[in-house]
This record gives C-alpha cells, structure tokens and sequence, in this order.
C-alpha cells in the first residue's frame, strides 16, 4: 500500500512541480477541498443560498480548491454546530448559518457549544419575515386578520418550521403582543409550508418573501405585515410591524462563519473570499430577487452582532416557554 | 391545439446538437452515479449544478434532467446485480429483481428494469403534457390527513411480505419505524433517542445506513456463509438475439406490472411529501396483489420488477409537476432543481407556465428526448453489467464491500454511519439465520418519517380528534381503502385456522 | 439454532427496553387536544416489539418455529472461520480509514481478501486493490467533489499533490 502511494507520490510530484512553479507564493489558501458545511438539510432555503455561493465561487474561479457542500440539519443544526467544533482542520471548515447558530446552543446546552468561539467570516445579507394569509380568506389588513384570529376563539391554525425555529419566534411574540391563542402545526421546511397556505390547509403563516413569492406573483396569497425595520422595497405597500407601534423586528441571518481555532490567515481569506462573492453581480441580484436586506458587517462587528443576538433570543425563548 | 405547438417547439429545443449532446453525457453520468450505491440523483443533480453555469438556463435544466433520469434508471442497476438498492426508490426492484439475477436471469431483470422505465417514463410524461395545470390543484387539496392515510395504504399493500413468522414480522416492522424515529422530534423540536448520547444519533439512522448494511454486509455475509464460498459466477450470457427475448418475455410477462406502476407511480408521485419511493413500494404491492400467482412474487417475477421500476421513473416525472407548478419540490433531488432555477433567475410557481413558456416546454420536451436516450444507453451497457456478474465470486464479493463502505460515508459524510452500518449488517447476518424478514424494517425506515409527522400534524389540526382521518373526503376514502385491505389477510388466516381446526377435530 | 433463538430474542428485549426508556425523555402520553407527545410514537411501537420478542420466546418454549426445533449448530467452524476472516477484515478496514484514509484502508483489504481469501494470483491481488483506490478518488474527488476521509496527517503530502492535479 505505502509503496504504491509512494510510486503516486513521485509521479504525480513531477507534474506538481510544473503547476506550482506558475503559482506565485502568496498569502494563506487553502490546500485541500473546503468542507462548506450547511446548517440545514438539501433543498430548503438555506441550502439554497449555501450553493448559490458555492456556485459564484466556482463560476468566478475565486478557490484554488473547490468548496464542497455538507448538509448537516440534524437536531436544528445541533450537528453541523458539533461538526465544526470538533474538526481536526480548522482551517479548511468553515460554516453556512441561520438563527439556528444562536437559538440552537441556548435549546441544547449540553451539546457544549460556544459560539463566542467561532470565527467570524462574513454576513451576507439578513432574511426578512412576512405574514401571509391565503387569498380566499379575504382579510386585506392586519386589524382584520387580529380580529379573525380572536374570533375563532383557539381554532385558529398556522404552520412553521418548527418550535424554537425563528418563524414560531415571531409567531410568539404576535401571541403575547396581542393576546391572541393559536393553534401551531410543525412543517419539515419553508417550502412545505408554504405549499399547505396556499392549499388552504392551514390559515396562515410567518414566512420569508423567497419562500412564498411564487405564490404572491400567481395572487394566491396575500401579506399583510412586515417584521423589517423598514418597508420591503419588493413589498411597498405591506407596512410594518412598527408602524403598528410595536417595537418590533426579526431577520433570518445568512452568514458564514469558520471552525473555532481559526487561523488568522485562513480566516482572512475566507473574509475576503466572501466579500468578493458579496460584491459580485450575482449576489447582488439573488438579495434583489429574494427580498434579502444587506446588512455588510467586519469581523468585530459580527462578534458584537452575535452578543446582541444570543441576548434577544434568550428572551425571545424564555417568552416561548411561558 | 396550443399544447401541441409549444411542444414540438421544446421537441425542437431539446433537440438541438448541445442539448443532445448534454442529455448523452447527463444520462451516462445519471446512470452510473445512480448504480452506485449511497450515491443518487441528489448528489449527481446537487454536484452538477455549478458546472450549469457555463451554458444557458434551458441547456442547464436539460442537463440536469438527463442526470435525473439517468440515476433513476441507474438505482435498478445496483439492486439487481449487486442486491444493494442504490437509493430507497430502487428498494422494491430488489424483491424480485436479485432472486433473477441469482437465478441466471439478470440479462431479463435488466432489460426489463430499462424497458419499464422507459414505459413509465413516457406515460407519465403524456399525462404530464395533457394536465399538469389541472393536477397540480390535486396535490395542493393534499393536506397531512390525506398523506398520512396514503402511507396507511402503502403499509396496507405491504401486509403480505413478511415471512410465515407473524411476531418477527411485526418486529422488524417495528424496528424500523423506531428507528426512523430516531435523532430529532420534528413537531416539538427537542432531540429525540440519541442512543447513548452519540452526536452522530442527531441526523437521525439514514434510509441507506439501514439498507446498504442488511443487503451489502448481511446479505453478502449470509451468501458467503451458505454457499461456503462455492458459488463463482452467474451463468449468464449475453447477445444480441438475448435482448431480444427478453424484450419479447418482458412484455409478455411484466405488461400488468408496467401499467400500474406507470399510473399509480405518477400518481403518488406528483404529491409533494409523498413522492417516487411509497409509489414505487404501493405499485408493487399492487401488482403482487393482483397477480395471478401472488407466490411467484419475491421469487423472481419480472413483474415484480416491471412494478417498482415503471413506478419510480413515473413518479420522478411526476414529480416535476409540483416543482414548476407550484414551486414545491416533490423529493430532495426536484429541491435542488428548484433551487437552480432560482439560481438561474426563473420563479418556479403557479406563473411560471404562462410567464416562461419557453423554459417549460423545452424541459417538457427534453423528457421526451433523455427518457429515450436513457433507454438506448442503459441497454446498451446491460452487457458491461452482466460482464461484472460473471467475474469470480471472490473478487466481486470485496468489491461489494468496499462499494457498501463507501456508500455508507458518501450518504451521510460520516465516519458514525458507516460504523452503525457495519453493526446492521454482522446482525442482520444473524437476524436472517433466525429467519426474521428484514425487508419490513427496511420500508418502514423510509416511510416512518413521512407517515409519523403527518399523522401528528393532523391531530393538531383536529385538535386531539382521530376522526379527522374519516370525516375528510380524501383521507377518509383512502383510510377505508387501507383498513380494508390490512383486514383483508386477516380474514383469510383466521379463516385456514378455522377450517384448519375442523379439519383436527374431524 | 435452539440456544441462539432465544438469545436472539433476550437482546431484541433488552433493545426495545432501552429504546422505551430513551423514548420517555419526551412525553409519551396523549396531550389533550394535541395528540400524541414526542416520545409516544417510539415508545409504544418499541412496547410492541417487546410483546413481539415474548411471543417470539413463548413459540420458543412450544417449540413451533424452525430455529426453535433445529439441532444445527448457529456457525459451524467454517461459518466461524468466514465471518472471522471476512468479517473481522471489514472491521479492520473501517478502522483503518481514519489512520490511512479510505483509499490506503481500502487497498489493504481488497489485497487482503483477493490475495489471502480469494487465493488469486499476486499480479491480480495487486493490480485490483492498487487501481480500485484511483478509480474511486477520481470518481469521487475529481468528478463528483464528494470529499472521502482522508485518516491522519501524515497522508497529507500525497493527498495535497493530488489535489494538485485534479483541481
């Protein structure tokens, strides 16, 4: 076995030398395929975002090694979280997160893990939260949809990703905000959600704008309320949750971070790295296109970021178990 | 007629001498990814898609939908010589598929296997032309009563496929939907049966850890085991004249099976949820229900192979539908489609058909053209597989291993898996001695993770009310369906048991 | 057979008791008005397998199932033999793939089954188990970018320079 390895080595060597000659000695890159690990599972949104730029990456050259996609949604990301605390190869780890990188920890915190200790890498933009209703329910506004759930008395049914995922986050704070008593169905996904809104199997939901603007073009579903700080230019005419005086936003955040134990090096490549992906014409164009709000951050700033957030969701989840 | 204009204007797309040339490569790439076990649409479709860049959106979907079709022919490869299903589509192609190609017969299992995806393919793709507006409202009236009661019926069409041994059988049922249980509680979101803390538990015991251990390492092992290792090669042959026959036998013996997987496939397949693997499982119960000699089934009917695989390749077309009507992926692999569309700047959805005609017919029109050239390049590598069959059984059984160890990791990308699949199989080696069917536990592995949540969602919907699963006009007909027919192989036990006492007494 | 079937069924037992006992970290009841808890759904089914096993054990005692009656032995001593040898080489080469990656491990048992159990030829043996890892690492590597694990540093000089040559 070592002596065909060895005879490989040698031979392969030579034609190494040639490649590596043209190469000039640069900074840190990385020398093995970049384990791009994605805290969700194939197909949903996240995944989606995670080979967009995975794809810009490769269609742009940017890697001298490929970066190479690695589902892991297993308990809310618990896995993907477990993955890079415990990888031999910082260097070459780096991670595709959601809210799930704060909520996740505080849900489960005998998995051990600290996200202080992650490396900050990039915030490519902030996912935005909508509350939608099927078309044939004909409510139009907020007041009315407030007066339809109180109405039904408890037989009020929505549907989200999960218990503890951010939509039912969101969900919570509209129960305490205003006293209203819903009936909550657990989905797989975003999309699955969607699909039964507008099938009408259940009467609302608390999506992001990618997930349902398939839906929204065809009319078949209507927002009523945004939980942005400001109105969604792809929606100019839903108003916020603000303007109907609650001090109140949520955003999905879509950022990269590296393994614990970083090199600085590395990490400073994989920064610039996705700032150049962040400036391409394509990101630009995906963030129009799926109503994602950009929210560039520095490393430090992203450290800052992830404080202020581990706070607000501790109480986001301390009101959910009330 | 509209429809047929746009279509021949996608048949012309599709036909341009890239796109040929993309849907070539595609299919052979689909087919041979699909035949290896661990490996299968997904990867090949998720893998490929940055390389889809460097041509036009319409070349790209094409592409990637030759990859698609090429896989699904290729799961039938692997299930019926090697005994490994490559994915839990290709699952119900093992029953009948590996005891023919045991028996000498692979040639016919083969040719079959191809022939009925090409059939269930090209059915699904006519009903797919003519209504996939209309049906697309089909699967949205789906709510998780209706898909809960649809697994009730897939587990129903299953009832007879145990062994003779009625606790074992129930047992390994059991097993499985236990396991399918294990890592995460969807509905309240804490972590759920993480044996012994083990981080790897989390994700969950995937479908192909369970699979690639009992068939790959427990089979192989049982095989080498009984045989005491004398078993070289198969003694198949084959020619051109061969082909033929089997062509000829394939139609003569498999037509039923052809025809229910083809329309029950694309049925259950257009159902987001539900998808290729539960269509491709009910059509064969279907089809071994109404056989007329149900025995015959498990032992190496080609019906029995015609079944599954007319289904899968039906339902993978079908589930498309939900995909470009309405943004919703049927499975994994029609997830990742829809996420390069987006990519590409198309919105999947109710408008994409009057909003992008072009697109759509020109992917209509490319199942048209990868359906027919997956068969012609499937068939035409039949001999290279029979060639492997045919070489001694001690060098194609370490290859088996290695290819089970390999798949095991590639699934899941992790070393735990590939552990836990080597346990499943040393006791699936010795579960078998003791003559407990596996087979259940390896279907209700798939279907336990559609069927549990479902069944829960629609209790909270009902708050609490089981009747739910009665007082919906879907649901409850295919409840009832599905009693009955669970009932029905009771009635008959209960029945010999009688007269087989009357007959002790008298 | 006889001893083994029993043996078979106390450690499926000992399974679906553990697997219940896992089960009631979560509610195992029916919530009013909600259905089902998290933990109801594995803990039941694993009640039934736990009848299943005491039937299994009751036909034991009847003997009226075939492992129950049969005087053969479990494994004879070439049964033994082979899921020692081949067994015991699969465990091995799993082992192996986190100290020489999984294409160093794999070439050491396809050697190992062609050249000790398969008794074929030496240029065989080898020429199998030295073109099976390249096949595998530029189909898997190369052309499908599925990372395979690569075992302790010390294989990184090899796997870098190949890197090279495919990326």
């Amino acid at each position: 076995m070592a002596k065909h390895f060895n005879i490989l080595a040698g031979m392969a060597g030579a034609v190494a030398l040639g490649v590596m000659a043209v190469t000039p000695a640069a900074a840190w890159e990385p020398t093995k395929p970049v384990d791009f690990v994605i805290m969700a599972g194939a197909g949903g949104g996240a995944d989606q975002i995670a080979r967009f730029l995975q794809s810009v990456a490769e269609k742009k050259d940017l890697t001298s090694r490929p970066l190479v996609p690695n589902n892991k949604g297993g308990g809310s990301g618990a896995e993907a979280l477990i993955a890079l605390n415990t990888t031999n190869d910082p260097d070459h780890t780096i991670l595709v997160t959601l809210n799930s990188f704060f909520t996740t920890p505080l849900r489960q915190p005998d998995l051990g893990v600290d996200i202080t200790t992650f490396t900050p890498v990039a915030m490519m933009g902030v996912d935005p939260f909508v509350l939608w209703v099927h078309k044939d329910s004909g409510i139009t506004t907020f007041e009315q949809w407030l007066e339809t759930v109180k109405a039904a008395n408890g037989e009020y049914v929505m549907g989200g990703t999960g218990t503890g995922q951010e939509d039912s986050l969101v969900i919570t704070f509209l129960k305490d905000a205003y006293g209203l008593d819903i009936k909550y169905i657990p989905y797989d996904g975003g999309g699955a959600v969607a699909k039964d809104l507008a099938g009408q199997q259940i009467m609302a939901t608390v999506n992001n704008p990618a997930e349902a603007k398939g839906f929204y073009e065809a009319g078949d579903v209507v927002p009523l309320v945004a939980f942005s700080d400001e109105r969604l230019p792809a929606f100019p005419d839903v108003p916020t949750i603000k303007e109907k005086g609650q001090d109140f936003s949520y955003y999905n955040q879509r950022a990269v971070v590296g393994a614990p134990g970083q090199s600085a090096e590395a990490a400073e490549y994989y920064q610039n790295l996705f700032k150049t992906i962040y400036d391409s014409e394509e990101w630009q164009g995906y963030m129009t296109s799926e109503s994602l709000s950009p929210l560039w951050m520095s490393p430090d700033e992203q450290k800052e970021y992830w404080a202020l957030q581990v706070e607000r969701h501790k109480e986001l989840l301390a009101n959910m178990e009330e | 007629m509209e429809i047929l204009e746009l279509l021949s204007h996608g048949l012309f797309l599709a036909i341009q001498p890239m796109n040929i040339a993309l849907i070539v490569v595609g299919v052979t790439l689909g087919l041979f990814i699909g035949a290896m076990p661990g490996l299968g649409s997904v990867n090949g479709v998720a893998i490929l898609l940055p390389i889809t860049f460097l041509v036009p959106p319409a070349s790209a979907i094409i592409f990637l939908a030759a990859i698609y079709y090429g896989a699904m022919y290729g799961g039938a490869i692997s299930s019926i010589t090697l005994g490994i299903p490559g994915a839990s589509t290709a699952v119900a192609t093992t029953f009948d598929g590996r005891p023919l190609a045991l028996k000498g017969r692979a040639s016919l299992a083969l040719v079959t296997a191809a022939i009925a995806s090409f059939v269930g393919g090209t059915v699904s793709i006519l009903l797919f032309t003519a209504f996939a507006p209309p049906l697309a409202h089909v699967a949205l009236s789906f709510g998780p009563p209706e898909i809960f009661a649809l697994m009730l019926l897939a587990f129903a069409t299953f009832v007879g496929l145990g062994g003779d041994d009625i606790p074992k059988t129930v047992l390994s049922i059991c097993l499985g939907l236990v396991f399918a249980s294990v890592g995460f509680d969807q509905i309240s979101g804490a972590p759920r049966l993480v044996f012994f803390g083990i981080s790897g538990f989390l994700h969950g015991i995937n479908f192909l850890v369970l699979a690639i251990g009992v068939y790959g390492i427990g089979e192989m092992l049982w095989t080498l085991d009984t045989t005491r290792g004398k078993i070289t090669s198969t003694e198949a042959r084959m020619t051109f004249a061969g082909i033929v026959a089997d062509t000829r036998e394939c139609f003569a013996k498999a037509w039923k099976g052809m025809s229910i997987g083809s329309f029950l496939g694309f049925f259950v397949g257009i159902l987001p949820a539900a998808g290729a693997t539960p269509g491709s499982l009910m059509s064969y119960g279907v089809a071994k229900m109404t056989g007329r000699d149900p025995d015959s089934y498990g032992r190496g009917n080609p019906d029995g192979v015609a079944a599954p695989e007319a289904a899968n390749n039906s339902a993978s077309t079908g589930a498309m539908l939900p995909m470009l009507t309405l943004g919703i992926p049927g499975s994994p692999t029609t997830a990742i489609l829809l996420g390069g569309m987006v990519i590409w700047g198309l919105t999947p959805g109710p408008r994409l058909f009057t909003d992008q005609p072009e697109f759509v017919w020109g992917l209509i029109g490319s199942f048209y053209v990868s359906n027919f050239f997956a068969l012609v390049i499937n068939l035409s590598f039949i001999p290279l597989f029979i060639w492997m069959l045919r070489m001694p059984f001690t060098i194609l059984a370490p290859m088996i291993f290695v290819l089970s160890v390999v798949g095991g990791y590639a699934a899941t990308n992790d070393m735990h898996d590939v552990w836990l699949m080597l346990i499943f199989g040393i006791s699936a080696f010795f579960l078998r001695k003791f003559d407990y069917p596996l087979a259940p536990a390896v279907l209700a592995i798939v279907l336990g993770p559609i069927a549990e949540p479902t069944l829960r969602q629609s209790l909270l919907l009902s708050s609490g009310d089981p009747s739910i699963f009665f007082t919906r006009p879907i649901a409850g007909t295919i409840t009832v369906i599905a009693i009955i027919l669970i009932l029905l192989p009771l009635v008959g036990v209960i029945r010999r048991k009688l007269r087989g006492t009357n007959k002790a007494s008298a | 057979m006889r001893l083994g079937e029993i043996v078979t069924a106390a450690v499926l037992a000992a399974l679906s008791i553990y697997m219940m006992w896992k089960s009631t970290d979560l509610n195992i009841g029916y919530v009013a008005g909600k259905g089902p808890g998290g933990g109801a759904w594995p803990f039941w089914l694993s009640a039934i397998m736990l009848v299943c096993t005491i039937v299994i054990a009751f036909n034991w005692a009847r003997r009226t199932s075939p492992p129950s009656r049969s005087t053969e032995p479990v494994l004879d001593a070439d049964g033994r033999r082979m899921l020692l040898q081949v067994g015991g080489g699969i465990f091995v080469f799993v082992a192996l793939i986190n100290v020489i990656s999984i294409y160093g491990a794999m070439a050491l048992f396809l050697f190992y089954y062609l050249w000790f159990l398969g008794r074929h030829a030496l240029w065989l043996a080898l020429t199998i188990s030295i073109a099976t890892p390249i096949a595998f690492f530029f189909f898997f590597e190369a052309l499908m970018r599925i990372t395979l694990p690569k075992g302790m540093s010390f294989t990184d000089p090899v796997f870098n320079v190949l890197y090279d040559i495919i990326y």
